[in-house]
């Protein structure tokens, strides 16, 4: 009973789903909303992706990883390398940038996640850098002026991928898999003594959501006609971190509340980068002395719906000792 | 041999001024368990305040250098009372997420304050000659920051083990509650640790720009994470090895751009970090400490 009330949740949503993107479909198709709107549309279709594959890893996981920007930028130069220079499908492309990026997840993952806390942050941070500067010396794919990629990302793909996303991080979380994720966020030492194989599940997270972000990658280098190193530095990092912090490290629809949101601010702040800047690091500050589990905490925008009843995935302690 | 003995001292010298960042980070880590990373920042903010003073107010380098230090303490004072304060107790990531905010606030602020452009170290501040050495040319300039380095750090080495606050310094790093036990007053030796670290970082910034000549707002974010890998490098949280960290790194890099891969100089920073902290996490000088529950 549960659980074809459960199932009938999850096709309603679905269901609503598609009915919203066709009719964002028939209006861009109509030009009702103008190329602006569809920017910022799309900007925010791949902000969720991110904030999403992050927020696996920091919120349900609870590695603190400041060098997501890495994977969006190996996913962006997989993806173009398929269409631009092997003249491949875009399909191929997004799978190829999401498979990119999971590989270096791996390759980077079984080292650095043996490290904890502060280590592990400066550790993906210095690989995130790193992956800068190889593209930045590559004379294949432009070196420092980058690569001109064509605008292949449409509505329906990029609503596609954002459900998947949504809908494998969500699933996963709530799979016995999942639970051993938040249990090492939880406390990593009783989680080893309970038998769970930790570095398998850190890496594991590491890997789904560096393939996620590597799909990402893949849309917004063919919705920006141009890729250069220097846009995947610590900053675009740092503008995916604020997403997950902002909403709520452990909640999946905090992550992507702040995605929606903040897209839009920063979209209207755009002409003025510096006070965006001072603006964001501000918020963050004053977020952290006063509020430190982040608007959502570990709750999920279900748990106000139904009230008294629990929602799946996180603990329900307010995120008061949460991440590690 | 001449270029590599050439590249040696230039190595030495940068080597130096991370060294000199690398003291800020590790005596900050080492009493509270945090990565201050806007120390970068108070080391660009400290190349400002020398530049300002030595164009606007035309001081000689010393001054300068003295005001900058000064300047410094206080903005990291400030810095650790308004911003990490309030964070003693909480999380470990809440903290750091802080310390990534503040640095990101100084910079931007910074530039919003007084735009992007960049700003030229006027080159004739101090008299400097070359020197020839055995056919090798050394110059001033290397010399000089050498010098103003290891004085630091000697005098940095007398406050910790022979002054009172140096002893205070070494308790509560030890043990935070056992050294309150004992009466000392752990918030103003942590606000002592922020001033001494920052007023390191303030004459780093001010002799970067002296040898470097261009300084610029977003400058402290580069050399702030290489001296962390110094600091990593020789085991965080000791004096000692984040000057040797500084140093080693330092080499490291010239000899890279020595054999051609100056391209390639910023990653190597990155490599050796994520190479010691696979192969030797409490770093060069530190020990290991077992993890207990």
């Amino acid at each position: 009973m549960n659980l074809l009330k459960k199932a009938k949740g999850f096709w309603g949503t679905i269901v609503l789903v598609v009915i919203f993107s066709v009719v964002t479909q028939l209006l861009i198709n109509g030009g009702t909303l103008n190329s602006f709107y569809v920017n910022t549309l799309f900007s925010i279709g791949i902000n969720i992706i991110l904030a999403a594959s992050l927020h696996l890893i920091i919120g349900v996981t609870g590695q603190f990883s400041i060098g997501h920007a890495g994977f969006l930028a190996v996913g962006a130069y997989a993806s173009a390398i398929i269409t631009m220079k092997l003249g491949l499908p875009f399909p191929v492309a997004i799978l190829a940038g999401g498979a990119a990026a999971a590989i270096a997840g791996l390759i980077i993952g079984i080292p650095t996640l043996r490290l904890r806390g502060d280590y592990l942050a400066i550790a993906t941070l210095g690989f995130g850098e790193i992956v800068k500067i190889v593209f930045l010396n590559i004379d294949y794919i432009g070196g420092a002026s980058g690569m001109t990629v064509t605008h292949l990302t449409t509505w329906p793909w990029l609503i596609a991928c954002v459900v998947i996303t949504i809908v494998v991080i969500v699933n996963f979380t709530n799979s016995t898999h999942g639970r051993a994720c938040i249990s090492i966020r939880e406390n990593e030492i009783a989680a080893d003594a309970m038998g769970i194989n930790t570095t398998f599940y850190k890496v594991m997270a590491f890997i789904i959501g560096a393939f996620f972000a590597g799909v990402a990658g893949a849309l917004h280098a063919h919705n920006f006609y141009i890729i250069q190193p220097p846009n995947f530095g610590f900053l675009k990092s740092f503008d995916i971190l604020i997403l997950v912090v902002i909403g709520g490290l452990g909640s999946m629809s905090g992550a992507v509340i702040a995605a929606i949101a903040l897209t839009i601010i920063s979209t209207f702040l755009s002409s003025y980068p510096e006070v965006r800047m001072v603006i964001y690091s501000l918020v963050l500050i004053v977020m952290m002395l006063f509020r430190p589990q982040g608007l959502m905490g570990s709750k999920e925008i279900t748990s106000f719906l139904k009230l008294g009843k629990a929602a799946k995935g996180g603990v329900h302690n307010d995120g008061k000792n949460t991440v590690a | 041999m001449e270029q590599f003995i050439q590249q040696l001292v230039n190595g030495i010298s940068i080597g130096s001024i991370y060294a000199l960042i690398a003291l800020g980070y590790t005596m900050v880590y080492g009493i509270v368990k945090l990565i201050n990373f806007a120390h970068g920042d108070v080391f660009m903010v400290g190349a400002f305040i020398g530049f300002y003073s030595i164009t606007i107010f035309h001081l000689g380098f010393f001054p300068a250098l003295l005001i900058s230090m000064a300047a410094c303490a206080i903005f990291g004072v400030l810095i650790e009372r308004i911003a990490y304060k309030p964070l003693r107790n909480a999380t470990r990531i809440a903290a750091l997420i802080t310390a990534i905010g503040v640095s990101l606030f100084i910079e931007y602020g910074t530039i919003y304050v007084r735009g992007a452009q960049l700003e030229s170290y006027p080159d004739d501040i101090v008299p400097l000659k070359n020197f020839d050495i055995f056919g090798v040319t050394i110059s001033g300039k290397s010399i000089l920051i050498l010098a103003v380095s290891i004085c630091l750090m000697i005098v940095l080495q007398f406050i910790v083990h022979k002054t009172k606050i140096g002893k205070a310094m070494r308790a509560v790093s030890h043990d935070m509650d056992a050294a309150r036990l004992m009466g000392i007053n752990v918030n103003n030796t942590i606000s002592a640790t922020f001033a001494i670290g920052s007023a390191l970082a303030g004459a780093a910034g001010v002799v970067f720009g002296m040898y470097y000549t261009k300084i610029e707002p977003l400058m402290g974010i580069i050399p702030g994470l290489k001296a962390f890998v110094a600091a990593v490098f020789g085991g965080i949280g000791i004096i000692p090895g984040a000057m040797t960290g500084g140093l080693i790194l330092g080499v490291i890099e010239a000899l890279v751009s020595a054999v051609g891969g100056s391209l390639w100089r910023d990653a190597v920073a990155f490599v050796v970090l994520i190479l010691i902290l696979i192969f030797r996490p409490a770093g060069l000088l530190g020990k290991n400490v077992r993890e207990k529950v």
